[in-house]
This record gives C-alpha cells, structure tokens and sequence, in this order.
C-alpha cells in the first residue's frame, strides 16, 4: 500500500518544513511578527508530526518500497534585507503549498480507506496547513511593494 | 474645592436608580484665586485628557486660559471633570516651542517657518521625485482634531499615495477596532454610555476605569450608590479600584486572556445560556465556536490562568444569568498576548446572548486617546476613510471620485503600514522621511533603545510638529511649534461616538500653528492637485475640512453629514451615525440586530485570528455573512515569552490616575505632578519578601531587552505579576539610570491588529539600595500599598 509512502513524506515533509520556519525566524528575527510567527507555526508543524504519529505506526509495516524518492527541499540559510525577506517566504510557501497538497492526497485515501481516524487528523491538519499558506500569503502581499520598489 | 480631588479622585457620590437620569455635578477649577464672576468669558470645548470626552467650558480672561468648568448639559459626563481634566490644562500654559527649530551641525537652532518648511520641502521633494511615494512616511497621534487628521489624510492618500500612515493609536486602541471589524464587519461602537444607566451587569476586561476614565467610573459609582446597582465582574492582575468593588474578580496569569474567555463561553454554552434562535438567525460560525473552545473547563482554565475554578463559573453565571450586561474592555486585553481573539470573544458571549442593540445591553471596545476614533475614521491609522475596505474597488473609487484623482494614486494594495513596520522601513532607510505629529515615540514604542537608533540615524530625515521639547523633537531634524487645544478649532470624537466641537480661546504661544495649518502650507508649497487642477487638499480652514469629512463620511457607518458646526455649538454632544434622517444623532447601533458585514459595505472580510492571515473576497462571499455578525474562535497559545528561571515575573504596563502618556502636559501641572512625580515597581509582598525588598526600596527590573530603576511599591499585585507606569522617560533625569517602562518591553505584536504587546514581558526584580521612606506611588489608586502580608511573613 502506497499510503504508507505518502505519510512517510509528510511527516519527513512536516519536519522539514519546522526547520524552515525555525531557520527563518532566526534568519528575519529583526522582523518582530515574522520571528514570532515562524516559531509559533514551527510547533504547529511538530504538533502536525505528533497527531501523524499513531497512523505511520499503523501503515508503517505495510511499507512498499518508495517508487521514487519522495522529499521536499528545505531552507538551509536566510537571506538579508526587504528583498531577502520576500524570497525566503516565498520558499517557504512553496514548501507549504507542497503540504498542503500532500494533505490532500492523503485524505482522499483515508477517506477511501474509510478510516476515521486519519480523516480527522487530515481535517485538522490540512485548515491549520492552508492557513500558513494564507498567512506567507498575507505577509509577502505587504512587503513586496516596499522591497521590490523602495529598498536599496 | 477642586483641590480636593487629588485626594478625593472620583469627587462626591450622587446614587440614582437604574433608568433614572444621571444626576448633575457641575466641576470647576479657576486658577489664582479666581471667582467666576472674574471670568471673561467662557468657551465650548470638550477635554482631551483620555477618551471620555467630557465636556468642558475654557475660562478665559485677558486673553489667557484661566480655569475649566464642566457642562451640565453634556451627554458624556453631566457636568463632572476629573483630575486630569480639572488641572492638566495648566500643563500647556508653560515651557513651550514657540519658534521653528532646525538641526544645524547636530544641533537644534531656531528657524524662521520659511527656512523650516523650506528643508521639509526640499526633501520631501527630493525623494518623491527619486523613490517615489513609499519614501515617505507619517506617525500621528490620538490627540489631534478630527479636521487635522482628515486633512492629513486627504494629503497622504491623494497628494502623495503612501501607505505608510499610522497613529500612536496602534499602541492603545488598534484593537478595539480590528475586534469590532472581525465581529461585526466595521468599525463603530455598539453600546453607548446610557446603558450603564439602567444595566444589571458590568463586565470589566482589563480595563482600570477608575483610572483611565475617573468620569466615567464616577457614573458607574453613582448606580452603586443607587438603590439597583449592577454587579461587577472584573479582570485585571492588578487590585485596581473596579476590582474592589467587584462581586467577582479574576486576577489571571498576565497572557492568558484567551483561555479565560474560551473558558467562559464554554459554561455559557454548557449551561444553555445561549438564545438559539437569535444565534441562527444573527450570526455565523457558532459550531466552530463552540468546537473551539469545548476543551477549556473551568478547571483547566483554572490551570492555565491560575484562578479559582468557582470564580470562572460564578463569571460565567452573571453573566449568563443578567438581563443587561455592558462589557468594556481596555489595554489588559488590547496591550496582551492574543489581543484581538481575546476581545472578540467579549463579542462573542453578548452574540450568544442577543445581548446587543438595546437599553443596557452594550459592548465598549474602549478607546485610551481623546481623539483616537477620529484616526480611526479618517483613516490616518491606516484604514481607508470612512471605515471604507482597501480590498474593495468600488469603495477606492468613491474616495477616488471624491478627491477627483486618479484611483491607482490612492495605496490599496495591502492593509497599510502599522506603525511598528513604519519604523522597521525607516530603521531599513526605505523610508527616508518620516513625519511626526503629537507624539513622543521615544517613550511610547516598545524597545526605546532601537527607536532611539532609528530616529537618530541619518537613513531617514525626522520632522516632529511638537509643542514641548522631548526625547523625540531631541532626535528630530525639523521641529515645528504647534498649537494645542484650546489654542485652535476642532472637533473630536469619543468612545461613545459623541463628537464635541472645541473651539479656541486663546492664541497659541509665539509663532506656534495648529497642525492643520502646518500641513496645508506643507501641501501648498509642494503644489499638490487633484485632476482638474484644484489645490489638495480643498480647504485651509477646521469649519472647511469638517464640511469635506461629512461628504467623505456620507453613507458610511461613521455617518456626520448631517452634524455641523453650528449644530455642534451649545449642544451636549451628538452621536453619530448623524443624516438627515437621525438629525439628532443616534444613540445606539445595531438595534435592527443588522450588522455591517455586506460584502460591499464591510471594511474588511476578517483574518484567521491566530496568525493574522486574510480572509478573501471570494472566501468571504462563499460565507454568506450578509448582515450577520462573524463568530470567530481561536485556541489559547502560549505568550512568546512566559516567565523563566532566569527571568521569573512577568511584566505589566500601564498608567496612574494622575497623567496622560508621557505627561507631556500633566507633568507641568503643579496638582498632578506632586501626586504622581515619579515611577515605582509594584511587587506583590510574596515576591518582595524573598528578594528582600520592602516598600520604598531602590529596585532595578531587567528583561531580556533592558533594565530600568525606581523604588518599590508593594502593593496588592497578583504574585508572579510586576508593574511599571509607563508615563516615565527621560527628558528630566539628568544621568540617572531609565526609569522607562518600554526599556523592558518586548517587540511583538498582535497578528490581526498588529498592537504592541507591552504586557507580559518576562523580567527579574533585583534590590539596588535600601528605602529612605515610601515609594512615590500614589496610594488611592490600585498602586495603594498592600493590606496583605506575605505567606511566609
Ligand atoms: S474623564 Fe477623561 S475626559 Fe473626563 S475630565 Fe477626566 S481626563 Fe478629561
């Protein structure tokens, strides 16, 4: 069951993601909202990683060799000023809007698998998942005229 | 005698019975000596010492001001006048900038208006014409005229089209706004004072009435005196005033705001006190609501906020249980940890109830500022005038058609710039002129020492209208002199939404000009003019601008076109909304239980509480609000910082009775000086004891951030729980260490309204040198001296 594989990669991808949002808080600490935010959805990604847990146990054994290798790309550094802001939340957002659709898939099998359980760890999840899309949204929205036309 | 008032803060009683008229006490202060008879004459003006707004009568003689004098006819206040409003005018009468200053080789110097506008100009010009308008930025105040504002407004989003406009407004009143915009759609206040006339409950969110609005406590003390009082139910750290006189006080955790309120609505909707009907007919999102907030039992919250069990249930029954409760809410909520989620939630329990929109059944999202409303609506703190939606083309284009420019001049491409994020572009230097009216960031902002850097840097070119110096004209490249109350025409808005004109009495000092005319000379010289050629903004005179904002205001909630100045003038104040329709204003909104939350007349379409992320046009309409209030739910989340080993007591800030701000003008009132002359530490004597520190001690408090000194008060604080006032800085300290509250503070700050959050830094309190005597705390406010002793002691 290819399911397995799937979960698999969101939780690898969810950790991956915290990371990133660590690393981006440090990297933009001088953005007051941004260095709060990051850290706070950080631990949104591990609470995601701990509600996750009891169903990677339950398919784990299941595991199918991965046809490929499924993984996400995080953030290593952190650029600097108004224009290094937007291009590190910009990829974060590429890694959230990678989730966000993992999310999906998986819910679309737990719904065929008709396991409740995992459906409602998909519903929690996937809204707290689209709201990080909404806010990197949100914040790119408003630094991008100042950055891309302003700053030096 | 008037003198009397420091000791005696709220003046004599006069009880009256729920649904009688709040009796008459006429207030006076003459200086000198001074009978009434030896008054000139006298004139309509409203006090611009906190958000209440009383109204007041200026003494003049010999062309000074000479003393006040309440206005029993006024709706607001029936002739009272507090502390502040009986001796603070003084302030203004000494010790002012009377003359233009530029800095020339570091220093200021004084200037004539031509070479001080001339550089203003220069520069402004300079990088208009090469950066382009996100170069400039403005940071007001919550104490200008509503004329002022939307003159400044007008200039701002038409002439020049920056962005990047706010108010001090952000620090104090930023989220009773954003909280009535996510619950209700708009802007625009509920309830009205009169319900406090005839309610059976008074519900008080960290708001320290007795000392923020002594008038309006005095009203609240007067039904106590009655023979129906309501029962108070009182949320606040500190043993303030209200919480004395309250049946119930919650003294919770400094930033767990959010859990007790979860906490409440869940027994309100364990216990069935919900009105289902009006729920489902009313409102959207109940089921999400009470998802949310379905794990915080009493006893959790209990844990959480450390509070008694049987007192979130005794809360929760007063207030599911009263016919007419009015809430208010003030900075113990707006200054905290989840501010917005933590106020909407007051929203939330009067929309479970129905509990809205009629005689005693009232909200008061508070206001701390005299003016702050007027900022607000005229969208000098960022909103769009007249409570319009950036996000919404149809409402640019009423503005656009309005000012006769083109719709791609006016910002709305983003929410605009919060003032934290102004001063993060002007520390950047992408901002290269920043403008500053009325107010003194050098004490007011959150961590002083990176404001200091900011404004002194050479990145951005500081203009400061002021009228005193202090520690921001000390770090400003342009000071120019301006005109206070009284010394102009004007009119302002209070909590209520009860507009006072306040008219000049006397001439300002030297060569000092109101800010209105500061920014109209400021527009001319920079030939700002819309498509047909006209000048921006269209009018040079208060009576002139006022006739532009009720055409801005026509049609929206905040509504003045039917108010003017001759109207205004001899009245005891007028509510808006006021048309052709209520030509007499209106007291109450929402009384249709219709709220503002159409797609095309809300101001926003709302953000996820948590993180601040906008909701959408398209989302918005898939939601079918139409006219139904949003129920918006949001989980407890831990503070940023909590109390640690290292630093393990956390940190609230706030202010005394006995001055405003940064008592630019309370200070140099004599009476005000003397009862308040220095800041203090409130400890709670569990926590002094171990650190061996008893009342009077010289102590230093130290945060991550910075570290001031001031003497101990040991007062009857909740354990765990300091207090600094923050109307301390440094201007009269010579070299001695800072005694500035915000040394402390932490930069964060709420994700939906973006208002600093001062209260709930963690901070270590260190004994520096032994007492000679008590500290300078005043004792007849929630900084008394404790009547506890210590558990150990
Ligand atoms: S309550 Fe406020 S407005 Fe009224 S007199 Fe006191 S300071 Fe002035």
């Amino acid at each position: 069951m290819h399911l397995a594989t799937y979960l698999g990669l969101l939780d690898e991808g969810e950790k991956t993601l915290a990371a990133s949002f660590r690393q981006v808080a440090e990297g933009h600490a001088e953005e007051a909202d941004v260095y709060h935010l990051c850290n706070r959805l950080a631990a949104e990604c591990d609470r995601h990683r701990e509600h996750l847990a009891p169903a990677v146990a339950r398919y784990g054994e299941q595991k199918v060799e991965e046809p490929e290798d499924l993984h996400a790309e995080g953030l290593t550094t952190t650029r600097t000023g108004g224009v290094g802001l937007l291009r590190d939340l910009h990829d974060l957002y590429l890694l959230v809007c990678y989730l966000d659709i993992a999310w999906t898939v998986v819910g679309q099998a737990a719904k065929a698998a008709r396991d409740k359980e995992l459906i409602g760890i998909v519903d929690h999840c996937e809204g707290e998942t689209s709201t990080q899309l909404k806010w990197l949204k949100t914040r790119m929205k408003e630094a991008a005229p100042q950055a891309l036309i302003v700053a030096s | 005698m008037a003198h009397d008032r420091i000791k005696d803060i709220w003046g004599p009683t006069t009880g009256f019975a729920a649904g009688e008229p709040w009796p008459i006490r006429v207030d006076t202060h003459l200086r000198d000596g001074l009978r009434e008879e030896d008054v000139e004459h006298w004139v309509q003006s409203a006090c611009v010492l906190c958000s209440n707004g009383c109204g007041v009568d200026i003494a003049v003689r010999d062309g000074q001001m000479v003393g006040v004098r309440g206005r029993e006819d006024d709706r607001v206040s029936r002739g009272r006048l507090g502390p502040k409003g009986l001796f603070g005018w003084q302030g203004q009468l000494r010790d002012r900038i009377t003359t233009p200053l530029v800095r020339r080789n570091g220093t200021l110097v004084e200037a004539s208006w031509d070479e001080a506008m001339g550089l203003v100009v220069e520069r402004s010009r300079a990088l208009l014409d090469t950066k382009g308008p996100l170069s400039h930025g403005f940071y007001t105040s919550g104490q200008l005229m509503l004329e002022e504002y939307y003159t400044l407004a007008v200039i701002g989003k038409a002439g020049i089209g920056t962005p990047h406009m706010d108010g001090n407004t952000r620090l104090c009143t930023a989220t009773a706004a954003a909280a009535l915009k996510e619950s209700f759609g708009t802007d625009g206040q509920p309830g009205s004072y009169t319900d406090l006339d005839v309610c059976d409950a008074v519900f008080h969110y960290g708001h320290n009435v007795a000392e923020t609005q002594t008038v309006l406590w005095a009203r609240m003390l007067d039904r106590l005196a009655g023979p129906n009082p309501p029962l108070h139910v009182c949320v606040d750290p500190r043993r303030t005033k209200v919480a004395e006189a309250s049946d119930v006080h919650l003294a919770v955790r400094p930033g767990t705001n959010q859990a007790l309120m979860n906490g409440l609505l869940r027994e309100l909707i364990h216990r069935d006190w919900v009105d289902h009907a009006w729920v489902e007919e009313h409102t959207v999102g109940y089921d999400e609501l009470a998802r949310t907030v379905e794990p915080y039992t009493p006893q959790q919250v209990a844990e959480i906020c450390r509070v008694e069990a049987r007192d979130v249930e005794r809360a929760a029954e007063v207030f599911g249980t009263s016919d007419r409760v009015v809430s208010t809410v003030l900075q113990g909520f707006y200054q905290s940890h989840q501010a917005t989620a933590a106020s909407v939630q007051v929203n939330n329990l009067h929309l479970l109830r129905g509990m809205l929109g009629r005689p005693g059944a009232a909200i008061l999202q508070m206001n701390g500022q005299p003016t702050a409303q007027n900022n607000r609506e005229t969208g000098v703190d960022g909103d769009l005038s007249g409570f319009r939606n950036w996000n919404n083309e149809s409402h640019v284009q009423e503005l656009a058609d309005l000012w006769d420019v083109d719709p791609v001049v006016i910002p709305h491409w983003s929410p605009p710039t919060h003032a934290m994020q102004i001063f993060r572009y002007a520390e950047q230097g992408s901002i290269g002129f920043l403008w500053i009216a009325g107010t003194n960031p050098a004490v007011s902002m959150p961590d002083l020492g990176r404001i200091r850097r900011i404004l002194g840097g050479d990145q951005v070119f500081v203009v400061v209208n002021e009228a005193f110096r202090n520690e921001t004209t000390e770090l400003a490249d342009v000071v120019l002199p301006s005109a206070l109350w009284g010394e102009k025409t004007g009119t302002f808005t209070n909590v209520d939404r009860t507009v006072h004109l306040a008219d000049k009495a006397v001439d300002p000092p030297g060569q000092a000009r109101s800010d209105l005319d500061i920014w109209v000379d400021y527009a001319r010289r920079m030939g700002f003019t819309d498509r047909s050629g006209r000048p921006i903004p269209r009018w040079d005179s208060p009576e002139d601008a006022f006739d532009g904002w009720r055409e801005c205001s026509r049609g929206r909630p905040c509504d003045y076109s039917g108010m003017s100045y001759a109207k205004l003038r001899g009245s005891g104040g007028i509510q808006w909304p006021c048309t052709d329709d209520a030509p007499e204003g209106t007291e109450r909104i929402y009384t249709d239980h219709v709220f503002n939350t159409q797609d095309d007349y809300c101001e926003n379409y709302g953000h996820d509480l948590l993180t601040g992320a906008a909701v959408d046009a398209t989302e918005h309409k898939a939601m079918r609000y139409d006219g139904r209030a949003r129920l918006k739910a949001a989980p407890w989340t831990p503070p940023p910082e909590f109390p640690s080993d290292e630093y393990p007591l956390g940190l609230g800030t706030g202010r005394t009775v006995f001055h405003f701000h940064t008592r630019t003008k309370t200070m140099r009132a004599a009476e005000l000086d003397e009862a308040a002359p220095d800041a203090w530490v409130e400890i709670a004597p569990e926590d002094a004891e171990p650190l061996g520190i008893v009342e009077g001690d010289l102590v230093r408090v130290e945060s991550a951030r910075g570290a001031l000194e001031a003497k101990a008060r040991v007062s009857d604080i909740r354990p765990g729980a300091v207090f600094v006032p923050f109307h301390y800085g440094d201007v009269d300290r010579g070299g001695r260490p800072t005694r500035a509250a915000n040394e402390l503070t932490i930069t964060a700050w709420d994700p939906v309204s973006k208002q600093p959050a001062f209260k709930g830094g963690a901070v270590r309190v260190t004994k520096v040198a032994d007492g000679d005597g008590p500290s300078p705390a005043p004792d007849n406010t929630a900084s008394a001296r404790t009547s506890r002793t210590s558990r150990k002691g």
